[in-house]
């Protein structure tokens, strides 16, 4: 099923990750979202418990479910959508890149 | 539902002319891409399935499915071939990225296998700067 990616000792991938909310722009700072606000929520729940680190030992929940890219995109969808859907603005979509030529969207249970 | 995207890459040759139209009127509309010697382009193909992520393999489709069909029915069909002489499709319509995209989109659809993961989305690009995107309904 998995090949080459199923190998006892893992391999690594540089993940392009990106996150797209949707809302109005706020009339009075003429932005959606705070960018600043947003990279600080994506490193935070994100970046800084994932980069460098060997998901199925280190990142709950890959100790019980496999780190696809399908599980990770949903995961990371989980760790961010508490904290950006706020003030009228949505989690939109996360769209994980495994490899240039590999991505998915995921936009929710709904989505 | 989550929807996964993949990439492949073909080249092939055409020429842009339509059969309803007079020589002068397809040099007029299509300019370069009517020299009858034909010309060639690096496709670029997104295909893109939805559907549950299937719980014990944590995938919404086999990546080696998914090429398989798509090796099969679009890549090795058309790399490194010439459009308009060696694609039936093309015996009755013009090549354009449209048709193309169109062409692949029903090449896919036929016995793609029924419930899911659906076929969701044939992206080619031409070049860097054009790019056509359909929407491929289940049959």
């Amino acid at each position: 099923m998995y090949g080459a990616a199923a190998n006892p000792h893992g391999h690594g991938h540089n993940y392009v990750l990106e996150v797209t909310l949707e809302g109005q722009p706020d009339p009075v700072t003429g932005m959606v979202f705070d960018l600043k606000q947003l990279k600080e929520i994506i490193y935070r729940h994100v970046v800084e418990p994932m980069d460098h680190r060997f998901l199925n030992h280190e990142v709950p929940p890959f100790d019980r479910v496999i780190p696809t890219t399908e599980n990770v995109a949903i995961e990371i969808w989980r760790r961010l959508a508490p904290s950006l859907n706020v003030n009228g603005v949505r989690l939109h979509s996360v769209r994980l890149y495994e490899t240039e030529d590999l991505y998915v969207d995921y936009s929710g249970d709904e989505g | 539902m989550i929807r996964l995207t993949r990439r492949y890459r073909f080249s092939a040759s055409h020429r842009l002319h339509a059969a309803g139209l007079s020589q002068e009127e397809n040099r007029e509309l299509y300019g370069k891409c009517n020299n009858p010697f034909g010309h060639g382009h690096d496709y670029v193909l997104d295909v893109s399935v939805c559907g549950p992520v299937e719980e014990r393999s944590g995938t919404v489709m086999r990546l080696s499915d998914l090429d398989g069909i798509v090796q099969e029915k679009v890549v090795r069909a058309l790399d490194h071939r010439n459009l308009n002489v060696e694609v039936p499709e093309f015996e009755s319509m013009t090549p354009t990225t449209e048709s193309l995209a169109f062409v692949i989109g029903c090449r896919l659809r036929k016995d793609w296998p029924a419930g899911w993961p659906r076929l969701d989305t044939v992206r080619l690009e031409e070049t860097k700067n054009n790019r056509i995107e359909l929407r491929t309904a289940n049959p």
